[in-house]
């Protein structure tokens, strides 16, 4: 498909559609992707709600005349225990102020517990921030990267392994662990980068094999007592990191688990942005992304803006895996990854492959970890509910045109990275 | 469903209007398209008939107006209810199966069935068969269409069409993808329709071959009828009508003033690519595409390379970029070697390239026109300081290189896939025509433009030659070269035939176009289909 533009005339999708008013609303969706966004987001919540009002037994099992009214306890429930778990739980101000005095309060760690939902929040986003921008920032240069998994493990091995096995000086410690999780992850991706670039090999199955590999290796590595695996111990963990290699918790020891890895993790989006939008070597990136043909004929190397791409991406994936272990498990388990790296993905779609949009996306998914077990807890939502709300929010922001229809709003072309990152697979 | 002999159709097309928001893409055209005549369609890129089709194809509805068949007013909604009324449509982009047969392509969607539910695929065959020898068409029920060379492909669509019982036949810009034989080969094809009673209606924007083949011409700008002609109609007079001024077919220039030799090939030989730029597989063959090539290109000449198309030329100008590795042979720029040169090297030493397919391969689509105007110079100074890009000077360039070129976009942060295809190849040429540039290389740099942007780029082309810059254009339209060349050069198949002087007449350069030698009395050799 190579037809020069001006041969096509306006074709049926420009087609205006009758009445004034869909046509200003039209207007101001169009190129504004938020507002899509935020329509999926509530779109989704109301369609959780009516599936954890109708899945509990309590509604299941009440009287005909009765299931209304419980199916409304059920839904304001469980978003009153979404609230509570990752913003802020008025139970907890309430008790704030009721303290004598304010020292005693802050003291007696009543303030950290009015803002702890909100550090969980945090503490949950942070390595879904960075593996999505692990996603995000390749997708801008035409690459898929699903190896999210096997570039956080490496990060995860090589940190950790900095962190118990060598011993440093205090800051400098932290420090040398960081950049080990970098390089960790970075090598995962170098070497899908390099695959495809010397092969032509599809980087979607590099990586996903890749993250079979490492999750295998690490087993292997946390099962053999000369490598990882704790002295004396037959379980399948690594030592704990030393204390001068954990990221300093943000407001003191108290029961706040928010570290600088946030930090870390926003620093790294607005890095991203930066590079990608006000450097050479980003342009060069975006070019070959959305043109490898024309940026090969204006003199970029295209192979290697393709490994450099990946390099970097696998070393942002790799800070999400030592965030998790200098900043909150200390040590590595066949576990603590969990399922960042496909979580990612989500991130990125959601956050429609720009950095500031993942980190708002990371939030999003970060708020509804933390806050499943109170839903489950007060609400009796299963954990299962909010990971149907998350792929709902999903499926409706990576199909807009499902979203216009719904609100009546006007076909646009789609440019959004959502509708091309499902089409790209035939790329 | 056997074809019954043509039963003219008289075709009128009332006052339509169709908007697309504040567009007025067509202006209350009307047109009567008399049976067994072809009706010419003439206008720049823009000017509304494809729109204009794709109303009447029932593709897009009307606004305003009617279409009458036979004196009654008919109403398509879609393209099943056009083809009931006996309009048949041939795409500028086919709408082939290609890994079916032509047969299957030609039935498909009105297949033929016994009892019991099986195809009748004898019958199609025998369809495309009859009709391919009525018409002198040549076209092979059994071969697969993929195949198939772009001109028979053609063919099929007509077939196709013929097989819905079309009475009235649409071809949009039906020559724009075939060589200058398969053009003449349609219009005898077309003539043989047109004398059995099928309506023709010929959607081009080439003066030439409108006037070739038409017996009335309606010419379109800007969504209006702007008159109708019978040929003979003069070119200046309908390329005015089609720009709304007149407009020098031939640019005006000096003699050239030939200096040192800058670009030097020498044996060229650029083997089979496994793959191109663009990916494509390896053929089959094992000819190479350019087999031992030399010419020279001396500073403030033009040296046109003429040729029909797939015969090197591709090959030729992305080897000369660095784009294609080269087997033997050597380039050279002002006597420094740069066969085995990186693209960016060859870039830095002073090669200007205005690549053949400016979608693919010249532009960014969906980067700016600003971020296009830096494709290739963003990581040098003014545009880069260090490692970050400088966006005033970047913003700054863009304006005044769309002020120089007349691009005409709403604003330099438009994406460039945006504009229409002249403006994307100002926006090329305000790039690649910078300073210190020792050689243009341009490869059908005005492929798809419209007269006056033709006109616009042919200047711009003369205007570097007369600063010196050595330029080499590669086109397989023999009007742009006539139009450029200081020397010609022909290819064939990988190899230059001969070097003539700007003034050769076309029949010479058609002989060596076929693969005739410089030597004397060669005997022609057949052009094979």
């Amino acid at each position: 498909m190579s037809e020069p533009a001006g041969t096509e005339e306006p074709s049926s999708e420009r087609s205006s559609s009758a009445g004034t008013f869909s046509q200003v609303f039209a207007k101001a969706l169009e190129g504004n992707t938020v507002t899509v966004t935020v329509l999926a987001i509530v779109t989704a919540a109301v369609v959780g709600g009516l599936l954890a009002a109708f899945t509990n037994p309590v509604v299941l099992h009440a009287p005909a005349g009765d299931i209304i009214p419980k199916a409304w306890s059920v839904v304001a429930g469980t978003y009153v225990a979404l609230f509570e778990g990752s913003i802020v739980n008025p139970h907890t101000v309430a008790a704030f102020f009721q303290q004598a005095s304010l020292p005693t309060a802050v003291h007696d760690g009543f303030l950290g517990a009015v803002f702890n939902p909100l550090s969980e929040t945090c503490v949950a986003a942070t390595p879904l921030i960075l593996a999505g921008l692990a996603v995000a920032v390749p997708y801008q240069a035409g690459m898929f990267n699903i190896g999210g998994q096997s570039q956080l493990i490496g990060g995860m091995i090589l940190s950790a392994w900095l962190g118990f096995g060598v011993s440093m000086p205090i800051v400098i410690h932290v420090i040398v662990c960081v950049i080990g999780g970098f390089v960790g992850g970075a090598v995962l991706g170098w070497l899908a980068g390099e695959i495809k670039a010397r092969t032509g090999a599809h980087e979607v199955i590099v990586t996903i094999m890749l993250n079979y590999i490492m999750a295998y290796l690490l087993a292997y590595l946390l099962s053999s007592p000369s490598l990882l695996q704790k002295p004396g111990s037959t379980d399948l963990i690594t030592p704990e990191v030393a204390s001068s290699a954990h990221l300093p918790q943000l407001f003191g020891n108290g029961i706040m688990r928010v570290n600088a890895g946030f930090l870390l993790a926003l620093a790294c989006a607005f890095g991203a942005w930066w590079l990608m939008n006000r450097t050479t070597t980003g342009f060069e990136l975006r070019a070959v992304g959305a043109n490898p043909s024309a940026a090969r004929v204006a003199g970029m190397r295209v192979e290697h803006a393709w490994v450099l791409v990946m390099s970097i991406a696998g070393g942002l994936a790799g800070l999400g895996g030592t965030a998790i272990v200098l900043g909150t498990d200390f040590a590595v388990n066949p576990s603590n990854f969990g399922t960042y790296g496909i979580d990612a993905i989500t991130v990125a779609l959601l956050g429609r492959g720009r950095p500031a949009g993942v980190v708002w996306a990371g939030l999003l998914f970060g708020a509804l970890t933390a806050a499943s077990p109170g839903m489950q807890s007060q609400a009796n939502t299963p954990v299962q509910i909010v990971q149907v709300l998350t792929s709902v929010i999903v499926l409706f922001v990576a199909a807009p045109p499902l979203i216009r229809t719904m609100f009546r709003l006007r076909a646009t072309r789609a440019r959004g990275v959502g509708t091309t990152m499902s089409k790209g697979w035939n790329a | 469903m056997e074809r019954q002999s043509v039963s003219g159709m008289q075709l009128e097309l009332k006052g339509i209007t169709k908007r697309f928001g504040s567009l007025v893409a067509n202006d209350g055209i009307s047109l009567s398209v008399t049976p067994g005549q072809v009706h010419a369609l003439l206008g720049e890129n823009g000017a509304g008939k494809t729109t204009l089709m794709n109303v009447l194809y029932g593709l897009l509805q009307p606004d305003e107006g009617e279409i009458h068949i036979d004196g009654k007013a008919a109403s398509f909604h879609s393209p099943k209810d056009a083809i009931g009324a006996g309009i048949g449509m041939v795409h500028q982009h086919f709408m082939l199966v290609p890994p079916f047969t032509v047969a299957e392509n030609v039935t498909l969607g009105i297949e033929q069935v016994r009892p019991g539910g099986l195809l009748d695929a004898g019958r199609t065959r025998r369809e495309v068969r009859e009709l391919s020898h009525r018409y002198g068409m040549d076209v092979d029920p059994d071969a697969i269409v993929e195949d198939l060379p772009v001109g028979i492909q053609q063919r099929v669509e007509i077939v196709k069409a013929l097989v819905r019982n079309a009475s009235v036949l649409v071809l949009d810009e039906p020559t724009a993808v075939l060589t200058p034989g398969e053009t003449q080969e349609l219009f005898r094809i077309i003539r043989q329709l047109r004398d059995s009673g099928t309506s023709i209606i010929f959607i081009s924007h080439k003066l030439k071959e409108v006037q070739e083949i038409a017996d009335t011409i309606t010419v379109l700008r800007r969504g209006k009828v702007v008159g109708e002609r019978k040929p003979p109609a003069t070119e200046a007079d309908l390329a005015a009508l089609m720009v709304g001024r007149d407009v020098q077919l031939r640019v005006t220039k000096a003699p050239a003033t030939p200096g040192d030799v800058v670009l030097s090939v020498d044996s060229l030989v650029v083997p089979a690519a496994v793959s191109s730029v663009h990916g494509t597989p390896a053929t089959a063959s094992t000819q190479a595409p350019v087999n031992g090539l030399s010419f020279d290109v001396r500073a403030g000449e033009i040296l046109g390379i003429a040729g029909v198309q797939g015969n090197g030329q591709t090959e030729l100008c992305e080897a000369l970029m660095g784009l294609l590795p080269v087997a033997s042979g050597s380039v050279r720029l002002n006597g420094k070697d740069l066969t085995q040169a990186t693209p960016r090297a060859r870039l830095d030493a002073g090669i200007a390239y205005v690549p053949e397919d400016r979608r693919e391969d010249g532009l960014v689509g969906s980067f700016s026109v600003a971020e296009n105007l830096v494709l290739n110079s963003y990581d040098r100074k003014p545009f880069a300081r260090g490692i970050t890009l400088s966006l005033p000077t970047i913003a700054a360039n863009a304006m005044a290189r769309i002020k120089e070129f007349d691009v005409r976009t709403e604003s330099p942060a438009a994406p460039a896939g945006s504009l229409s295809g002249g403006n994307q190849q100002k926006v090329i040429l305000a790039r690649e025509l910078g300073e210190g540039t020792k050689l243009l290389i341009a490869s059908q740099p005005t492929r798809g433009l419209d007269v006056g942007s033709i006109e616009f780029v042919h200047k711009r082309i003369v205007e570097q030659r007369d600063q010196g810059v050595a330029v080499l254009i590669v086109s397989s339209e023999l009007d742009e070269i006539y139009a450029l060349a200081d020397r010609i050069a022909v290819i064939y198949e990988g190899e230059i035939t001969g070097f003539r002087p700007p003034g050769v007449d076309a029949a010479e350069l058609g002989r060596l176009m076929a693969g005739g030698t410089d030597l004397p009395n060669t005997p022609l050799p057949e052009d094979a289909p």
